[in-house]
């Protein structure tokens, strides 16, 4: 009975965000110079004489309050209708929907390499604290802790793509093969650059904390005490750290989805990688509001849902923390 | 010597990026606008004696072209993460004030955290139109809550500390509490605050900028140049990649490093 009220709260707390993110968003679009009926007409803006405009505006209720137009775009957003993003000619849930299925073997790929080398690397380097090889992987640490994104992926398209001629340097198949016609091979040789500089970038944040974590444990009274019966360091690290460690690893983990949507836009931008990431990019440059919108809501259940699993991977992974609720 | 050990380093850190910095804004003012200045029989020259860096398509020098560009991610950081400290010190007062605002401010807390941060600048820049103000505006709008969260925890504790009840049941002024006994304490949190947000505000106005979304590709921002870069990519003209980038790393580096020194030694 406490798991369904904790659930419904949970639910409740989610349904209450994205009603704020919706709000946030709309009021930014309703901000912003960019006339929607501009944008929708193109370079046939010129074509069109104010009389026609007017029309236009009023057939899409631009001419209402924009409360009025909010309760409007709220109603549809609940049947399930989105929109019609004009970039792209198709309803907006559509575009999302292919995209994000080209986008979640990018990001789902590089999260799990990032997540589980992350781990290793930071048990490792914490077990050893003061080794050349702690010094080695907290100096890389720290370094793409820093390291932009994009340029990231221009080094790699510069050194891979370009000198050694290993990967192509774009999109998700060869240029004018049908999508469906793409081998899963092929569809893999594209990947393989992006899924890499998004990991390596991801990598950094895991090992640090984990790092942390490692030698949190090693100067604890459970490490002297095992230490003191003989267990060598890695016994230690094995035993105790593994499981010390990998709870705050994981949170993490699904905490920083939002950060590695981030990163895959910047990727996705750099090697011309047709998923949502660019969708986004396009939606911006070209005022597609429709599909701004619905990204933006998109994301931001992509990225709730994330931080939801990671508050109540606690509760599951520890019982300890169970009685805490909320 | 070990308490001394982080404070040397904090010192040690403050002083040379001081010193870079001073040397990135005093070279602004001697170069002028050689940053701008075209060579149409040096255009695209790799690195050399005579162009340090190489130069781009249009014979602009890189060297002067990525300090511009560096220079002006500098004061947009600044900008950007003082106004944001301004909102995160603010916010987590305003917080404190009653539980239904502190119930406000973490619902917008959470409405921040939950779009991921790169969508919401963009929607931002869109909504302003795009344009130096408005990523610095952008910017500074999406970098406060963990900094706010920090903030409103500490000052939830320090309105129960004895001494601050004390200092209000002896019937002080409002001002005086704040300004004698909870100021002191925010202002070192807030000063580590912004440093932590500095190198975060700048990475993601060079990725802002890169997408189009930020600074107008007229200046030398090194989001334009590395947007510029990717179209000469498969040409093999590596420089255009990789030094302003370099660059940039190195300046986010070197605050990164100046923070952590900072928070161990305070």
């Amino acid at each position: 009975m406490r798991l369904i009220l904790r659930i419904a709260r949970r639910l409740g707390r989610l349904t209450l965000v994205l009603l704020c993110v919706g709000l946030v968003s709309f009021g930014l679009m309703m901000v912003s110079p960019v006339d929607p009926v501009d944008a929708y007409l193109g370079p046939k803006m010129a074509q069109v004489s104010p009389e026609q405009r007017a029309l236009i505006a009023e057939r899409w209720g631009f001419d209402a309050p924009p409360a009025v137009q909010f309760g409007h775009w709220l109603r549809q957003l609940v049947s399930g209708d989105l929109g019609w993003s004009h970039v792209y000619n198709q309803p907006v849930s559509e575009v999302i929907g292919q995209r994000f299925q080209r986008s979640i073997m990018l990001l789902g790929s590089a999260w799990l390499l990032a997540a589980l080398l992350g781990f290793s690397l930071g048990v490792v380097a914490g077990a050893k604290e003061g080794s050349t090889l702690d010094n080695i992987i907290s100096t890389y640490a720290y370094i793409t802790a820093s390291t932009p994104a994009f340029w990231l992926a221009i080094l790699a398209v510069l050194l891979f793509s370009v000198t050694l001629g290993w990967t192509p340097t774009c999109c998700a198949g060869p240029t004018g093969t049908l999508s469906q016609d793409v081998t899963l091979a092929t569809r893999l040789h594209h990947l393989i650059l992006p899924i890499a500089t998004l990991a390596l970038l991801g990598i950094a944040n895991v090992t640090l904390h984990t790092r942390a974590r490692m030698l949190e444990l090693m100067r604890s009274e459970v490490a002297t005490h095992a230490f003191a019966q003989g267990a060598s360091r890695i016994d230690v690290a094995w035993r105790h750290g593994l499981r010390h460690a990998s709870l705050p690893a994981m949170t993490l983990a699904f905490a920083s989805l939002g950060e590695l949507f981030g990163g895959s836009i910047l990727i996705e931008q750099v090697f011309a990688y047709p998923g949502l990431g660019q969708a986004t990019v396009a939606a911006g440059l070209r005022s597609d509001v429709p599909l701004l919108l619905g990204i933006a809501l998109f994301t931001a259940l992509f990225v709730s849902v994330g931080n939801m699993i990671a508050d109540s991977l606690y509760g599951v992974i520890d019982p300890r923390i169970q009685a805490g609720g909320l | 010597m070990s308490m001394a050990q982080p404070r040397l380093r904090a010192l040690f850190s403050l002083g040379l990026t001081a010193l870079l910095i001073t040397g990135l804004i005093a070279s602004q003012w001697l170069l002028g606008d050689s940053p701008q200045q075209m060579q149409f029989n040096a255009r695209l020259a790799p690195p050399s004696v005579d162009h340090w860096l190489g130069t781009d398509t249009l014979g602009r020098e890189l060297w002067a072209r990525t300090l511009a560009g560096l220079a002006l991610s500098f004061w947009v950081g600044c900008l950007a993460a003082l106004l944001s400290t301004l909102i995160a010190l603010s916010l987590a007062a305003i917080a404190t004030l009653s539980a239904r605002l502190d119930a406000l401010v973490s619902l917008l807390i959470d409405t921040l955290l939950s779009v991921p941060h790169l969508i919401l600048l963009m929607l931002i820049a869109f909504a302003l139109g795009g344009g130096t103000q408005a990523v610095i505006i952008a910017v500074a709008v999406t970098h406060w809550p963990s900094l706010a969260r920090v903030l409103r925890a500490e000052l939830w504790q320090l309105r129960q500390a004895p001494y601050v009840r004390i200092s209000r049941a002896l019937g002080k002024s409002r001002w005086f509490v704040i300004h004698g006994h909870l100021l002191p304490h925010l202002v070192p949190h807030c000063l580590v605050g912004a440093l932590l947000l500095f190198p975060h505000a700048i990475l993601h106005e060079a990725a802002l900028t890169f997408l189009g979304f930020g600074l107008s590709p007229s200046q030398p921002a090194i989001g334009v140049l590395l947007a510029d870069a990717m179209r000469y990519l498969s040409g093999g003209y590596w420089w255009l990649g990789v030094f302003p980038g370099l660059g940039l790393l190195l300046m986010v580096l070197g605050f990164e490093r100046l923070s952590t020194h900072l928070r161990r030694a305070l």
